[in-house]
């Protein structure tokens, strides 16, 4: 199931593309105020995580994307979606 | 043009150094001196392809160094390079813009071309991934104007900031406009220079395929040799060098150490050809003449010249020719060396490490050499101080940078005012 996910992983792509250590990848934390994310951040990370997760994210669920968290229910809605198909 | 506007002059107060022959003052001068070549086999592409198979690249170099790791991945390298050298730069002048009013420290930091390694990367992921996938730091990372944004960022320098593109003469015309900046009081002090990082699979297989560079691949160290019959095309090179550039009253009163004076420039159009130099040399001596005029030298006054120089046929014959019209008997009592022979042609960048070149040989009383020069060129029979260094106490010291275009530009360099450091 969703458990397939691995939050390390998504510390780790994330903490690459901020330029940030891996711990600091918590899912309490905004993209802009605690990570520091710009929008080109943002957009870097987007293409990373479609590539890594196979998934499309629309710019319109990015924007209800506040924090970590966000991300990964997403991420693991679409896991669980996959694995019903 | 005039120089001299209101009497200011114009100290040079720090250097920074991301270059082939070392990323800091001493090591630079020391390879420079001792003639040790900063040109190898390209280690950052794959060669088998390429007739040139060498560069002079950078070694040794940690971004994260001088900037924290998100800065680092978000800048193209020649900003990296720029940004790294403009913090030695303003260490060695012990000068930090952030104490000071905004408006009184500006950056040049020229680039013949910016960001094209990170252009070459972003057009592949385009071909083979799709728009989707190009980087979005691809324009901060390519653009040509982005390290003296940089720079001003990282270092809290407000005043005037742009780039300034000419090829190979860029950097030139940085440092001289940059004097002319704090000569018309725009600001008390300026961070200026080139960087270059071209040493990439397209700007390599593009002068390969116009036969410009060096295809002696057996003998990296030796291919670079201005003024010698067995030249066969300039070595491309990378890097950053950039000054601290200061109005000579404030670095008085501040007790920072002058290196030298930035006396004044010149700058012309060859109107000639877009690749070609005009044979005679004609724009690069009337840059030159310029340059001394607005510096009020007398032509016998200046004891070296660093040429352009960058190991080309036409190249080398015209500056030669060039500084024999200006300089007249005189030619033959001044010493010219180009020493891109050891530290390769940094293209925008070029004239910054020659300036610095200067500056040092003035401070120093000592000539850099231009080496592999074993079997001059007969059209080529001036003192280019060839394979070892030489004492001479001279006072003013030029600097010429040629660019494609047909752009000149000559730098006059003067020894710091007696009794400055004291």
């Amino acid at each position: 199931m969703a458990s397939q996910l691995n939050f390390k992983e998504l510390q780790e792509l994330a903490a690459e593309i901020l330029g940030i250590d891996p711990d600091q990848v918590q899912m309490d934390k905004s993209f802009q105020r605690d990570l520091a994310a710009d929008s080109l951040d943002l957009v870097e990370l987007i293409a990373a995580i479609e590539d890594k997760y196979d998934v499309e994210l629309p710019d319109s669920e990015l924007e209800n994307m506040k924090v970590i968290g966000d991300l990964w229910k997403f991420l693991e809605q679409k896991t669980a979606e996959r694995l019903e198909a | 043009m005039t120089s001299n506007h209101n009497g200011r002059r114009v100290a040079v107060t720090g250097m920074g150094f991301i270059t082939p022959i070392g990323n800091d003052l001493e090591t630079v001068w020391s390879n420079m001196i001792e003639g040790v070549s900063g040109v190898g086999l390209i280690t950052r592409f794959d060669t088998a392809l390429f007739d040139t198979k060498i560069a002079a690249e950078v070694k040794g170099f940690n971004a994260e160094e001088y900037m924290d790791r998100k800065t680092a991945r978000h800048i193209g390298r020649y900003c990296q390079f720029a940004l790294a050298a403009s913090k030695q730069a303003l260490a060695h002048a012990n000068l930090d813009p952030s104490q000071m009013d905004p408006d009184d420290v500006g950056v040049i930091v020229s680039s013949g071309i910016g960001g094209m390694e990170e252009i070459e990367k972003s057009h592949t992921n385009l071909i083979e991934r799709g728009p989707k996938r190009i980087s979005p730091f691809t324009v901060p990372m390519m653009i040509a104007d982005m390290a003296a944004g940089i720079v001003a960022i990282h270092t809290k320098a407000g005043g005037p900031n742009y780039a300034i593109v000419s090829a190979c003469a860029s950097s030139t015309h940085g440092i001289g406009e940059a004097s002319e900046i704090i000569k018309r009081g725009d600001a008390v002090a300026m961070i200026a220079g080139g960087s270059e990082a071209t040493i990439t699979p397209l700007t390599m297989g593009a002068f390969c395929q116009i036969k410009a560079t060096s295809e002696r691949n057996d003998e990296p160290e030796k291919a670079c040799r201005p003024f010698d019959l067995g030249r066969d095309g300039f070595v491309m090179g990378e890097g950053s060098v950039m000054f601290v550039l200061e109005d000579m009253d404030h670095a008085k009163q501040r007790g920072a150490p002058i290196l030298a004076e930035i006396a004044g420039y010149g700058a012309s159009a060859d109107m000639y050809h877009f690749t070609a130099p005009q044979p005679e040399g004609k724009g690069a001596m009337r840059a030159m003449r310029r340059a001394l005029e607005n510096s009020g030298v007398d032509p016998k006054e200046v004891g070296y010249v660093n040429a352009h120089g960058t190991s080309t046929k036409l190249g080398d014959v015209a500056e030669t020719k060039a500084i024999k019209s200006v300089f007249g008997e005189h030619a033959r009592e001044l010493a010219v060396s180009s020493t891109k022979s050891t530290h390769g042609h940094l293209l925008g960048a070029a004239g910054a490490i020659e300036a610095a070149a200067c500056v040092l040989a003035l401070e120093r009383g000592l000539l850099p050499p231009t080496i592999n020069l074993d079997d001059p060129d007969p059209e080529c029979d001036l003192d280019y101080v060839p394979n070892k260094a030489r004492k001479a106490d001279i006072n003013v010291a030029i600097s010429n940078s040629f660019g494609f275009g047909g752009h000149n530009a000559t730098v006059v360099i003067k020894k710091a005012p007696s009794g400055a450091n004291n």
